[in-house]
């Protein structure tokens, strides 16, 4: 898959780097098949003895097995996979409560994984310093209608509909970090009825 | 303008022999009123009229932030300094009047921390001792690991473990003690704050480790007990005022441009706060920057100085003063 291009934006609007290992006592990573790659390429370079100090936590598309079983070849000390990325981020909270000051944490594939890693990991006391992403894959955006506050995933069209209120929504630049979401703007308010085209933009 | 601009008259109501090197001193305002607030970490800076020399050295608040009735330090005797800390030992005494500037804090607390490490080395116990009774009010964790050449010189260690109990670890160089920082620095929760105040060399081997094992840069604060190093004589001149003066080998850049008159903007006379950063005209020779405010790059540019700390050695120095 290939590396991602965001043309910049407003402030709010994240940005995103490669991931490159710094000094540290513990080293997590947290994964979608996007983002494997990523993982691998990083942690093949460590030497034997840093394995001790790798945690892997992966979220494979369904049916797909070859990247778990190269994710797991790595040797990590500990690698865990989980279907849904709330489920691979809540384990990620659990393994944070545990962890000591100079954990590092590393973010690779999709916007929604990554901003949810970086949520969590802000949550549970790290500093925005002790974390990288790096983005891989669809641009897919997770979106947060503004008016019923309902979240919807893997967003590509501007606009889309809200699948709860039925609004038909303009996906702002505008980023929430503490939800990992866009916010979904209403965008025909004067007039309901005006007919807009819904265009595949976030590929 | 500085904060010494605006002294505060006090009167010193006791004076304590901690140990035979370290002394307390508590202030009053000269009215009763009650004295500015603060928060753990400040300091204040302290005028003595010392039979015609004025000296400012600054000095760590160690009372507690949420008693303003009255403030107290406890000053080190040094007796290969230029006298500001021996004048302390040996002419101050209850009663006395003297002049102190409104606390200012390099060394805060920061209030986002899940918990609090205090690393303190001799007299730089000092600012934790305020900070642990903010901590402690607040109901914040906190762990003050406490170091000291002897147990004679180790000032409040006893007192402060009663006081805080298992918060408190203590270490003596003459007990054979000592704190292992890569097992301390290796177990903390995630959320700590790491504090250090002592010698140099102590700080820099917490700030050393810290960074080695990941430690994000903003976690981790620290505070240096500088006093301005003495040297050579040398010859500046001050562009705006346009007079020639002379630093003499025991006086600081920023004191003699004091005694000249010129104003000059400080805080902390400690190379920390960046207040006193001047502007360099022309500098044909080598400054020696001893502060911890420029970066390398600024160092290097020449552009700069720090006059509470910095000195010259060279031809010409011309400053935007
Ligand atoms: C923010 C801050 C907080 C501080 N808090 C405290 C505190 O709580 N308690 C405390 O005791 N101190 C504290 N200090 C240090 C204090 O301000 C003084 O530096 C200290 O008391 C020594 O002062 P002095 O005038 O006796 O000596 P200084 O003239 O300031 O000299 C100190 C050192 O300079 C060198 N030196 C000076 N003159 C000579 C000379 N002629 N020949 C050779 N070497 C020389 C010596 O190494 C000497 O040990 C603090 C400093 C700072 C910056
Ligand atoms: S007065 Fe603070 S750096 Fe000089």
């Amino acid at each position: 898959m290939s590396e991602s291009i965001i043309e910049e934006s407003i402030l709010s609007r994240p940005t995103y780097g490669t991931l490159k290992i710094v000094p540290g006592l513990a080293h997590y990573f947290l994964a979608d098949a996007s983002g494997a790659e990523c993982v691998i390429r990083v942690v093949q370079e460590l030497p034997r003895d840093m394995m001790e100090k790798v945690h892997i936590l992966y979220v494979p598309t369904p049916g797909e097995a070859a990247l778990i079983t190269s994710l797991y070849a790595v040797g990590a000390k500990r690698f865990e996979h989980f279907p849904t990325i709330e489920e691979a981020v809540a384990k990620l909270g659990d393994w944070l409560s545990d962890a000591k000051m100079g954990t590092q944490l590393y973010l690779a594939g999709t916007e929604g994984l990554v901003g949810q890693g970086v949520a969590k990991g802000e949550e549970c006391g790290l500093d925005h310093t002790a974390v990288q992403c790096e983005h891989r894959g669809s641009l897919a955006r997770r979106v947060q209608c503004v008016h019923c506050k309902t979240m919807i995933e893997d967003v590509t069209t501007q606009p889309v509909k809200c699948p709860s209120c039925e609004l038909l929504l303009f996906v702002r630049d505008h980023y929430s970090r503490r939800l990992a979401a866009f916010q979904g703007v209403c965008i025909n308010a004067e007039d309901p009825t005006e007919e807009i085209e819904i265009k595949e933009v976030f590929k | 303008m500085s904060a010494s601009d605006h002294l505060i008259p006090v009167v010193v109501s006791n004076v304590v022999e901690v140990n035979p090197i370290i002394k307390r001193f508590e202030f009053k305002h000269v009215n009763g009123d009650e004295l500015p607030a603060f928060s753990g970490g400040a300091h204040i800076v302290v005028e003595m009229l010392d039979d015609g020399t004025k000296r400012k050295n600054p000095y760590s608040l160690m009372s507690s932030p949420f008693e303003r009735d009255q403030y107290a330090i406890s000053v080190r005797r040094d007796d290969t300094g230029r006298g500001g800390s021996k004048f302390m030992h040996e002419q101050v005494r209850p009663g006395m009047e003297m002049k102190i500037s409104a606390p200012v804090n390099l060394f805060s607390l920061d209030l986002r921390a899940k918990k609090h490490l205090m690393i303190a080395g001799g007299i730089g116990i000092t600012p934790f001792i305020a900070q642990m009774a903010q901590a402690d009010k607040l109901g914040v964790p906190f762990e003050l690991h406490y170091a000291a050449r002897s147990v004679s010189q180790a000032a409040y260690m006893d007192s402060l473990a009663d006081r805080f109990g298992d918060h408190v670890s203590c270490y003596c160089d003459d007990q054979g003690e000592g704190v292992d920082f890569e097992t301390l620095l290796s177990s903390q929760p995630l959320g700590t704050h790491v504090y250090v105040c002592g010698p140099k060399g102590m700080i820099e081997r917490v700030v050393e480790t810290a960074t080695h094992l990941g430690w994000p840069a903003a976690h981790v604060h620290f505070e240096h007990f500088l006093a301005p190093p003495v040297g050579e004589p040398f010859e500046v001149h001050l562009a705006k005022a346009g007079i020639d003066i002379t630093v003499g080998a025991e006086q600081s850049l920023l004191e003699a441009v004091e005694a000249s008159g010129t104003p000059i903007n400080c805080m902390c006379r400690g190379g920390a706060c960046g207040q006193c950063e001047t502007a360099v005209v022309a500098c044909d020779g080598e400054i020696m920057h001893n502060d911890h405010w420029l970066d390398e790059e600024q160092r290097a540019s020449k552009q700069l100085i720090m006059p509470c700390v910095s000195r010259f050695r060279g031809k010409r120095l011309e400053l935007d003063l």
